[in-house]
Order: structure tokens, then sequence, then C-alpha cells
């Protein structure tokens, strides 16, 4: 069976694009073959700046043929239901047969599809995916209709068995398919003809072209870090600069050069920004001072002077680029040790919504909320409030205009620079996290209070001005500031209730219910079900997430164990006889269960069991002691079973009755103080 | 073909070469516009020229202005007043990137030595309400020329498409002549007997424009400009197709197009005086692409935009 080689070849294509390209093409045209009844073996997809190549192996050789019976009105109905037959068919009166059954002598016809050619419906596939092609821009050039990323140039298809390759015959808008491509563009000009995807892989190796991305990454990153490792420096790992230099070279070539000496006490980050972003340099570490001091780039060639030219123009592009990072550095620096006021009062001219005021507003609410969170999380208030004021000062400065990435950071070099105490500094950093569920929670009391006020005042605002994230939009990104909130919260262990007043925006019960909905995704993740946690929230204090979630895990902890599952029976078989009998007789059984009434030994060894309990759980709750208590109920369980297995609750003695279902509200009364336990499943 | 090829010795010797070149590449040698622009895309030769199914090839110098950028002659790399190299040709030939890398090779670009790399760089002007995707050429990591196929200017879609080629004159000029302060690069051919360098000739006009730019110019007079320009602007295009006068139809495109070249220029100059706050800005470049679009649609209105009485029959 033959196999395919397809090859579509462009102007280059930006490098974040052909990852993805490369598996669309692999898709459509795959699911295209089988749709028209073409199986096929395997497949494979590879991409370069030039090109999308996708390899097809054991293609069938043409689609089977399919049969159609369809069966039509009797031989003797009228002329015109028969012409009505006919016609749908597509068939004439002697074409179609006439079969005896039960309903007398009926006609069919038999529509045989004959099988294609698979180089038919090949042409028609690539077609039709190439003028479909999901790129997320596409362009037109020339006077042509056709879009694609960038201009295509030329289309290679061919199909090839042991007796040879053949081009596929098809075209694209005047792009026929042919069996050529080209090399490097400038290492090996010119088109040559290919017979399968092995000389095709090979005759672009010899023309300069590495086919496959994942072996120019490893290339390049083979051949960085020996280099480093040579001169006794390590290369600093990045994953999606690795790959996006895979993606612009098709003969990657590494060369370390040097920076220069001037540069070298900038921050690492500002020289690894700088590098990476304009140049796309990786920077080289030495491990002993930590201090980047090299770079590596990739050229695209080899060339006579072993890449002395590229690296000498490398190097003076990477001079001036450090130029104005050490100018935006040094001018920062002067505003930061002279007055940062002056950054602050910048912010007054930066809006951060148009009905939730300036930047410089949000800040002084920031603080203000800083100031009054300080005691909870055990800072110093003025230290708060400072840190609030300062933590978004560097969004003024030359450095973050020109590196927004590095926001908060430069804000803790300014302000340490400004001679500051470090927990300032510290806070300016370290406010904007947690950004994700992994992402590291600040721990110090200033840098907490600062990173708790940021993001309620956001919550509060937004929450005030109706702006609440709606199924996928969260253009604001509420829903990562909830979650930052709740693991400020959880991970210090602040008892910090939120129904309480957040500067100016009021709290509302919707809000609470969001961060409700949160923290349940957030605990699904860490293994503990919802209904344990609506179990929870159902109780009083649920505004306290420390309080919320302790209780929630010693109740996870609790339903695991044996007697926790099967207390849980219990305490619904009780709840289910209660609420029946409430219901009939109207009346509320809450109070009065005397022990004088019990009948049954398993009736009196209850009641110890519940005394017992109470005078546990009472002191654990108090004490938010949740393992305790929920330990003491479980312990009911033994007692619970044995009572149902032995006593009847609905006796004809009323007096003993109305005990026994006043027994069972203990037992209620009990499990509903520790947790809402009708919420839990099952 | 590249050992061939001499090493240029001057700022203008590079210009000349590639006037030379696009000519032997049969496009119209143009001179630049007579009025002040941010980039040589302003020139109605590459915005209006876009527009429309007239085949068009053109290249030229347009000296261009921003305001903001002036540091006093003091910056290696940084001017208010520097100069583009602009080449347009519609539709844009299948061989547009060899032509290309070949006017490099023109000038002196050994492509045995050098990393020439095509960056994507999607490119967008939302003063003129046009947009286009293509590249950053990289020579050695440095950006070199913007390549761009346009896919719409002035609101309109481009058919045929126009490919147009971009160089910062001077910062490709410094590299292929080695030097690293603009103002220290020799502007005519060091061997003559009167030698001018770049800051012979400019030192002294980026001084005397900076302080102008930033802190002299009169901004009730530039604002008063601004809405001048934009309410003539407005007028022209309000007349009728056909002139009284002559009783011939003139669409007067270019005038229009005039006074909205003349408010973008008002709107950088108030931009350097620092009196446009953020959200003024966004408001102001609207303003002026209201402008360049009512321009396009005027210009296609033109014969020389595609309009035929046949095609308005």
């Amino acid at each position: 069976m033959p196999d395919l080689l397809i090859e579509l070849f462009s102007e280059e294509i930006p490098a974040r694009m052909q990852k993805r390209a490369g598996e669309d093409l692999q898709k459509r045209i795959t699911d295209g073959l089988v749709e028209a009844g073409l199986t096929y073996a395997s497949a494979a997809a590879f991409t370069t700046p030039r090109r999308l190549c996708l390899t097809v192996e054991g293609v069938v050789g043409e689609s089977p043929t399919l049969r159609e019976e369809r069966k039509g009105p009797r031989a003797d109905a009228p002329e015109k239901a028969i012409e009505g037959f006919l016609r749908g068919a597509g068939l004439t009166r002697d074409q179609v047969v006439t079969r005896p059954t039960p309903k007398g002598n009926v006609l069919f016809a038999v529509i045989e599809k004959p099988g294609r050619p698979a180089a038919d419906i090949i042409a028609e596939v690539l077609a039709q995916t190439v003028r479909d092609f999901p790129w997320p821009k596409s362009m037109r050039w020339g006077s042509g209709a056709l879009k694609w990323v960038r201009p295509l140039q030329s289309i290679l298809c061919i199909l090839a068995d042991e007796a040879g390759a053949q081009v596929v015959p098809g075209d694209v808008d005047g792009i026929a398919f042919g069996d050529t491509t080209e090399g490097h563009r400038f290492m090996a000009p010119g088109r040559f003809s290919v017979t399968s995807f092995e000389d095709y892989e090979a005759k672009l190796k010899r023309s300069f072209v590495v086919l496959d991305s994942q072996a120019r990454a490893e290339t390049i990153w083979h051949d960085a870090t020996n280099a480093a490792f040579a001169s006794g420096l390590g290369v600093v790992e990045d994953a999606g600069l690795l790959a996006e230099v895979a993606g612009l070279v098709e003969w990657p070539v590494v060369l370390m050069g040097e920076i220069g000496s001037d540069f070298l006490d900038l921050p690492a980050e500002v020289l690894q920004t700088s590098m990476k972003e304009h140049q796309k340099f990786f920077s080289v570490r030495n491990p002993k001072s930590g201090q980047i001091e090299r770079f590596v780039t990739v050229a695209n060639r080899e060339t006579a002077d072993n890449g002395a030219t590229i690296l000498a123009g490398n190097e003076k592009v990477l001079s001036a680029r450090l130029a104005d990072a050490k100018f935006f550095w040094e001018n920062d620096l002067r505003v930061a040790k002279s007055d940062m006021s002056i950054w602050t009062q910048a912010l007054e001219n930066v809006t951060f919504h148009n009905r939730l005021g300036s930047q410089a507003d949000r800040i002084g609410r920031i603080a203000a909320l800083a100031r009054d969170l300080a005691p909870v999380v055990g800072a110093d208030a003025d230290m708060a409030e400072e840190a609030a004021r300062l933590a978004k000062a560097d969004l003024s400065s030359e450095m973050v205009y020109e590196f927004p990435e590095l926001q908060g950071l430069m804000g803790r070099y300014y302000i340490e620079a400004s001679g500051r105490d470090a927990a300032i500094a510290a806070a300016a950093e370290d406010h904007y996290s947690p950004l994700g569920p992994s992402d590291k929670v600040p721990t110090a009391p200033v840098s907490v209070a600062v990173a708790l006020a940021d993001k309620l005042d956001t919550l509060t605002g937004f929450w005030a001005i109706d702006e609440k994230p709606t199924g996928s939009k969260d253009p604001f990104a509420l829903r990562r500031a909830a979650l930052g909130v709740i693991r400020l919260i959880l991970d210090n262990g602040l008892t910090l209730p939120l129904g309480g007043t957040f500067g100016p925006h009021a709290w509302s019960d919707n809000l609470l219910a969001f961060f409700h909905d949160r923290l349940k995704v957030y605990l699904r993740d860490q293994g503990i079900r919802h209904d344990v946690i609506d179990a929870c929230i159902a109780m009083e204090g649920n505004d306290d997430l420390t309080l919320l979630v302790n209780r929630a895990r010693a109740l996870s902890a609790t339903l695991a164990t044996d007697d926790g599952e099967n207390l849980i029976q219990g305490f619904k078989r009780a709840n289910n006889i209660l609420s029946q009998a409430e219901a009939a007789d109207g009346v509320e059984y809450s109070f009065g269960a005397d022990r004088k009434y019990a009948e049954t030994d398993e009736e009196r060894a209850l009641f110890d069991a519940l005394d017992q309990a109470d005078a546990r759980i009472v002191p654990a709750m108090d004490a938010q002691d949740f393992a305790t208590a929920m330990a003491a109920m479980a312990a009911l369980r033994g007692p619970i079973d044995a009572f149902f297995e032995a006593v009847q609750i609905n006796t004809d003695a009323q007096t003993v009755r109305r005990n026994r279902l006043n027994l069972l509200s203990r037992i209620r009364t009990l499990c509903l103080s520790v947790a809402d336990l009708s919420k839990i499943d099952g | 073909m590249s050992d061939t090829v001499s090493t240029p010795r001057s700022f203008q010797e590079i210009i000349l070469r590639l006037q030379t070149y696009w000519a032997t590449k049969g496009c119209a040698i143009l001179q630049p516009y007579d009025m002040e622009v941010g980039a040589g895309t302003f020139h109605p030769a590459t915005t209006l020229r876009s527009l429309g199914d007239q085949p068009w090839a053109a290249a030229y110098v347009q000296p261009s202005r921003r305001p903001t950028d002036g540091r006093y002659g003091e910056n290696p790399n940084r001017l208010q007043h520097y100069y583009q190299y602009q080449v347009l040709i519609k539709p844009s030939p299948p061989d547009l990137q060899d032509l290309y890398l070949g006017s490099l090779e023109a000038i002196g670009v050994d492509m045995a030595l050098h990393d020439i790399r095509f960056v994507e760089d999607d490119w967008e002007s939302p003063t003129l309400g046009a947009w286009g995707l293509g590249w950053e050429v990289w020579c050695d990591g440095m950006e070199v020329s913007q390549f761009t196929y346009f896919q719409q200017v002035g609101g309109h879609d481009c058919h045929p498409v126009s490919g147009e080629l971009t160089y910062g004159l001077e910062r490709l000029a410094m590299y292929i002549l080695g030097v690293d302060h603009v103002m220290d690069m020799p502007f005519n051919d060091p061997q003559t007997p009167i030698p001018l360098t770049y800051g012979d000739i400019f030192k002294q006009t980026e001084e005397e424009y900076a302080r102008w730019n930033f802190d002299v110019a009169n901004t009730d007079v530039l604002l008063r400009q601004f809405e001048e320009a934009e309410a003539e602007c407005e007028k022209i295009l309000s007349q009728d197709h056909v002139d009284p006068k002559t009783g011939k139809r003139i669409v007067m495109a270019h005038p229009a197009y005039d006074q909205c070249i003349k408010a973008s220029h008002m709107f950088n100059l108030l931009d350097a005086r620092g009196v446009i706050s953020v959200t003024e800005r966004q408001a102001y470049i609207g303003r002026v692409r209201a402008l360049a679009k009512q321009c396009a649609d005027a210009f296609v209105q033109t014969r020389a935009g595609g309009w035929t009485p046949e095609g308005a029959a």
C-alpha cells in the first residue's frame, strides 16, 4: 500500500503557530481520508519555519465500493408512483429489479457507488484542508483570494510505493501539486524532487534543513549547555524560549557571546528579560556567583568565519538594548532614592476602571484596607499601609513601562534602594501572589496584608459595579483573585471573617457565595467532596474560611472511617423518622427526653452515650477542635445502631413514643451542632 | 555574486544603491512627500495607492518625524527626524522576499556571513485604520526592515494585496558602515575634499527641534491647527464630485488627505508636549483614523483608485 507525503511550503510561518499547525494538518487530512473510506496505518506531522509536512503510511489504494438498496413501490403501482421512485434513484425502468415479497412483487433499485482511487480523494481533501486551514491569523497576497498564514509558495503531494512515486494530480487556486521542494534559503538554494518521506528527509538534511522541530530543539539545548559547560557556566532553562527558537531556524547553530561588562551589574531578571524578549537569547549563568554573564543566540546558518560576524552583530545589538535598560534602571534608581511619590502621583492619571477610579484612587483604598487588616495578619499597621502605598509605584517606572512582566520585582529593587524596610520592599514583589493554585503564597505579614487588601478591593469593587465573571468570561481575573484570597487565608491560618466590611465597597452574600464556589473547586482538587463542603457551609461562621475548611477537613476524615460512614446512616434514619413524626403530629420533638421512661438497655445505653458525647463535643466545639468533636460524634455509631436494632420507636404507649422521639432529637441536635449532615450524599 | 559587491562608504551611497536597485527592478523612484509625516507609509504613494485595483510599483526615501523620539542628538540610535526607505508593489510579486534580499546584497550585506531572519511581526496603524501581516527582518539579531503584506487600509480590504518594505535607513547604514553613534556616520564619501558626517548635518537640528518639540511649541496653536485641518479635510470631502466650474468629475482625495496628514502630525507634536492624557490619546487617534477612512473612501472614487464610469453605472 502506498505512502502519502504532503508538504506545504510557504514564506516564514510564525514560530508560535507551527506546532498547532502540524497537528491541525495531520488531523484534517487523516480525518478527511477516513471519512471518504481511505484507511491508513500511521501518520506523523513535522514543521519548520517554512514548511508543514505530513507523512501518512499505508494508505489503501482506493475506497471500497458501496452498495445501497432502495425499496420502491409494488410493480403494479400507478405509473406516477413508479416514475417518482425511478427519478429519485436516478435509474430507468429496466435498471430496477422486481422481487417477490409478502406484499407482492415490489420494485428494488440497487445503487452502486464505485470505489474511488486514493489520489482523487487525497486531492480533494488536501485542497479543502488548505482552503479551510484554521490559522489563528491568515492573509491574502498578490492578486489571489486564497488565504494562508503567509504566502503559500508550493505544494508537494506524492503517493509512493515500491514501484515509485506519483504526483497526486490536483491544485489549490493555481498552485499545482508537485514533487519538489527547497532546502535552506541561504545554504542550499534551488528546488529538488523527492520520491518518498525517507528521501525527502534525507535530502532536506543534505540541504541544511532539520525537519523535526524536536530534533532542532534537542540540538540547540545540547550545544548550548555544552558551550556553557566548557566555560564553567550553565544555561538558564526556558522551555518556551527553546520551542520558539527551534521554530525560527531550519539549521540551528549555537553561538555564545559576551555581555558588555558595563551591564553585568543590572539585576539578573532585567538582563534575562531584555535578552529574551528583544533578542530571543538564552541567559548563561555563573553557578558560583549566580550572575548572568553571557548569552547564547541561535543562528540559522553556518558561515566561513564560524559565526564571528553574526556574533559580533548580536553583541552590538545587545549592547544597544542593554544601554536602554541601564538608562531606565539608573533613571529609576534616581527617582527611587529621591522621591518615589513622583511615581505614585503619576498614577492619578492612569485609569484603573472608569467606574472604579484611577490607579491612585485604588491604591488609596488598598492602603486603608491593608492598615485595617494588619492586626489580623500580625503586621505593623503603619508598615502595611506604607507598603500598600508603594507596592504599585513601579508601574510608573521606565523599566516596567518597557518590560511590564517585571512589575512588582522592580518595585522591590526600587524600594530597597530607597532605604525602606525590607518587609515593605518584599510586599511590592509578593502582593500580586498567589497567581494560581500552585503559585507560592506570601507568608510575611506585611506582604499578606497588602496581597489580601489588593485582592479584596478588586473583588468588592467589581462586585459593587456588577462586573462579575460569567461563564468563561472573567476579564478582570476575579476568580483568580478569589482563589488568591482563599489561599492567603488558609495557608496562613488566618481568622478573617469575610462578612466584615472591606473598604468603601459593601460586602454581599452573592460575593460570599462566589467565594464558596471557588473554595469548592479548590478543595475538590484536594479530594474533599462538594457535599462535605456544603454540610460545612450550612453552619454558622461560614465566612471564616479557616474555620470552614478545618470543619470540612475533619468531617471528610471522619466520613472516611467506618464509624463515620455508618453514623451518617444512623443520623439519616433518626432524622427521617423524626421528620415524619413531626409532620404527622404537627409538633417539634426537641426537648425533654428522659432516662426514666427508657424501657430497654439499648435505650439507656444511648442516653449514656449521648451524655458522654455532649460532654466531649461542647468544649471541643467551643475550642473549634473539630477532630475531637467529630470523633466523639462518630463514637455514637455503635449505640445508635444497637438502638435501632432493638427498639421500635412507634409504640402504643404515647409517653414512651414521645420520649424516644425526643431521644432521636438529641441525636439530630448533637450531629447538627458539628455540621449539617443532612447535606451529605448517600 | 556577494563578493563582487563592495561595501558602501557613506550613508548617501546606501541610499543611492537602493534607488538604483529598485529602479532596475521596475519601481518608479519617487521623491519624498513634501509634508511632515511620521513614517514612509503616510506618503500618499503608499497609503492611497495601496487601495483599488490599479497596479503600482514605487520606491522613495521619506524623511520622517517622531517628535517624542528626540534626544537632542545625544542618543546614538534615536532621532526625532530620520529617513525611511519605502517600497510598495501592488500586486505583491511572488518573489518579493528574494527581491528584498537582493536589495540587502546590493547595499553590501554579504549573505554568506550574516544571519538573515524573518521574524513574525504584525503591522497595524491605528491612525490609518490599516493592518497587514509580515515580519521584521533581522540581520544578526538587529531589526533592519519591516516587511508587510497590506490587508486593509483606511478600513478598505486591499484587493490586490500590496507588498510593503520599510527600511530604517540610519540604523541599517550604521550597521553596514560599522558606526556606533549615528552622528559619527559619514553622510557623503569620507575621502571627499569636504567630508560631512550625519552629525555635521543634523546634530544642530536635532537639538533645536528637541527643545521646540518638548518645551516651546505653542500647544494652543497646535490644537487649533489640528482642528482646522480636521475641519478642512471634512469640508473638502463634502464637496460634490462634479466640479461646478469645469463640469469635470474631480474627487479631491489628495488635498483632503494632506489635511489628514497635517492633523496626524499636530497630534504627534501635542503628544511630545505631554498635554495629551492617556484617555484623550485614544480619542485623538480615533479622530485621525476617521479622516484617513474618509480619504480612503474618496480615493476609491477616483480613477487612480479604480473608479470607472462603467463600474459606477
